[in-house]
């Protein structure tokens, strides 16, 4: 870290910027350099880095410094890393943040990400050794800069000011907005409240109409506690078209999908105006109401999947059965393996088997494997 | 649709119920029902305006995001809840999170059969962020554990356990208890622990110790070393994945011997 000097950050005649990556910590050699998150900017001539919060303080090194560099994998709590190494620093060197450092090495930390297009950028400018042919004049000149730069710098700056601004409108225009909702929020209650007072007449078509808001606002419903769930007609209509949907999927699966399973599906399916899980969970609950063909099923373990009506459970239970005495004894892999069902679900019906008294188990640090129950 | 109790008397039993609230003063329910209908309206325009202006900002900053979710908590506001919600449809929040649901599902089924349904947050992120590839949003953690919390809406099991400073992603309904979790905290630091070590560290008794260990052992969250010096090592394969094992180019495949 002796090796960086202070500068102003601006770019001379013929510096051109390169790349630069915001969320970066310097480390001397291994440890943390006494300076804060920045960001760290690459340009044909230097390698330079600035405080996120203090833009005045702004370092750089001559990229003819760097010896040579690599890449540091990410690891647990650890952040991707470009570790350079350097050159001892020239005797006329101008002052820096370190005066002296027993380290011949830094270290970029990318906290947020970033290192490979960096890496990537630096090595093409390290091979080109651009700087080589369009020398610029270093500090000696003291603070003048080429006129016509100092525009680049400035358009940075201004759309940094402009960034920070609209920021700071965003979250003004936001806490107005959360105020509005809020009144939302009250008046939902108050409503709430009276229908469980019965203080006035409701009608089911306005109860119906009462859960859409909540679920258009997102408030919990405050009577019944469950997310504004079942009975609007929102999640009727989208039970139905999961009955259309679902039918061939879960044919081919053995007439069972855990719920994640559908989730990934019908949201891949769709693309865009997604399903929330809830939305899922609440469309599935219909079905039985809906007299359609599928089923919401909660297992013991509170897996949660849809199967179809046709699959009885002593269908299931039989075949589970006969399965595992056909083959003496099967895990929930095994079993997984010759249905083409999940593990996680071929296992749900092993257990439902044992529940049922059909099978037995044995357990042991090998695994879980089910034997018919002779008993 | 019906109106209960009609007939004439019901009628005029309704409507002197209704003139003595409204002597009190007392607003009724269905009108301030109607009330609310207008006011959502108002909002539903606020809104579309906070969205014309801001959208942008949601979808870039995460920052923001995380302001934005906590103060609609503060508020007693989902915005996650259904994507049919006004802040989904607008905001285009919804969108975000749910796919992220989709991807985080994803990820963890397909490294179950390595480390058992167990993954850490530095490990899970990294991945989802591998899948969407270079010129996707970006995804902070705080965005990664909103969604896991809306997938649990669907059981099977996806939860978060602390542990050194972040936390591992279980996504399989395996039981872990206090006595579970506290030896996954323990085996952290190196990705694995032995018996003696919990021993030492928590002063347990081997019984205890082993009980623990089987388990993890038998719901596949944890790989024995029978052959390690000294003593058996019970490996995590949730926590060293990241540490030792590394994506293998083409190049260094050929290079190794079979």
């Amino acid at each position: 870290m002796d090796r960086f000097v202070w500068t102003n950050g601006l770019l001379e005649m013929n510096e051109t910027l390169v790349i630069q990556q915001r969320g970066v910590r310097l480390y001397d050699g291994e440890e943390k350099a006494k300076l804060d998150v920045g960001v760290v900017l690459l340009s044909t001539h230097r390698l330079l880095w600035r405080d996120q919060k203090n833009h005045e303080c702004c370092i750089c090194i001559p990229l003819s410094q760097i010896i040579f560099f690599e890449e540091q994998a990410a690891g647990i709590g650890k952040s991707a890393k470009i570790v350079i190494h350097l050159h001892p620093a020239p005797e006329n060197k101008e002052p820096g943040p370190y005066q002296h450092s027993k380290y011949s090495y830094i270290e970029l930390s990318f906290k947020e990400h970033g290192q490979i297009e960096f890496y990537r950028r630096l090595t093409e400018e390290m091979t080109q050794k651009r700087w080589e042919n369009t020398p610029v004049s270093q500090t000696s000149h003291g603070r003048t800069r080429a006129v016509g730069i100092v525009g680049i710098e400035r358009k940075l700056e201004e759309k940094r000011k402009e960034t920070d601004k609209n920021i700071s409108e965003a979250f003004e225009d936001l806490s107005k907005l959360m105020e509005k909702a809020k009144e939302m929020v009250e008046l939902s209650k108050s409503i709430a409240n009276k229908i469980k007072d019965k203080q006035g007449d409701i009608t089911e078509d306005e109860t119906i109409r009462f859960k859409s808001y909540l679920l258009s606002m997102g408030i919990a419903n405050p009577v019944t506690r469950e997310t504004h769930g079942s009975g609007t007609q929102y999640h009727i209509q989208l039970a139905k078209q999961l009955g259309d949907m679902l039918q061939a999927p879960l044919e081919e699966r053995g007439g069972m999908m855990a719920l994640t399973e559908v989730y990934c599906l019908v949201n891949r399916a769709r693309g865009m105006e997604l399903l929330s899980p809830e939305d899922l969970v609440n469309a599935c609950k219909m079905f039985e109401s809906l007299k359609l063909p599928l089923r919401l099923r909660v297992f013991d373990s509170g897996v949660m999947v849809v199967q179809l009506q046709s699959h009885s459970e002593e269908e299931m239970i039989a075949s589970a059965l006969d399965n595992v005495s056909d083959k003496g004894s099967l895990t929930a892999e095994e079993f997984a393996k010759l249905l083409g069902l999940s593990v996680l679900l071929a296992k749900e019906r092993l257990l439902l088997a044992e529940k049922m008294g059909h099978l037995c188990r044995d357990d042991s640090v090998e695994g879980l494997r089910f034997y018919p129950n002779l008993f | 649709m019906h109106r209960r109790g009609v007939g004439a008397g019901a009628i005029a039993k309704k409507k002197l119920a209704e003139a003595k609230y409204k002597e009190r003063g007392t607003v009724l329910a269905e009108d301030q029902i109607a009330q609310m209908s207008k006011q959502l309206e108002t909002f539903k325009t606020h809104l579309e305006e906070f969205a014309s202006k801001h959208k942008q900002e949601i979808r870039k900053n995460s920052q923001f995001r995380v302001q934005f979710q906590e103060m609609c908590a503060t508020i007693g506001v989902d915005p996650l809840a259904s994507g049919k919600g006004f802040w989904s449809e607008m905001l285009g929040v919804g969108d975000f999170y749910y796919e992220l649901g989709v991807q985080i599902i994803e990820v963890c089924l397909a490294l179950k059969h390595r480390n058992g349904g167990l993954i850490t947050l530095d490990e899970l992120h990294h991945r989802v962020l591998k899948g969407r590839g270079k010129f996707a949003q970006d995804v902070s953690q705080d965005d990664l554990v909103r969604a896991i919390k809306k997938l649990k809406a669907m059981g099977n099991g996806f939860g978060m356990i602390p542990v050194g400073g972040s936390y591992l992603v279980q996504s399989v309904p395996a039981e872990l208890n206090m006595d579970h979790t506290v030896v996954l905290q323990l085996a952290e630091k190196k990705g694995y622990v032995t018996v003696s070590e919990i021993r030492d560290s928590l002063k347990w008794e081997r019984e205890r110790a082993s009980h623990v260990l089987d388990h993890l052992l038998k719901e596949g969250l944890a790989w024995l070393d029978s052959q390690a010096a000294g003593e058996p090592q019970y490996w995590l394969p949730a926590l060293f994945s990241e540490l030792l094992s590394r994506d293998v180019t083409p190049e260094e495949a050929n290079q190794m011997t079979p």
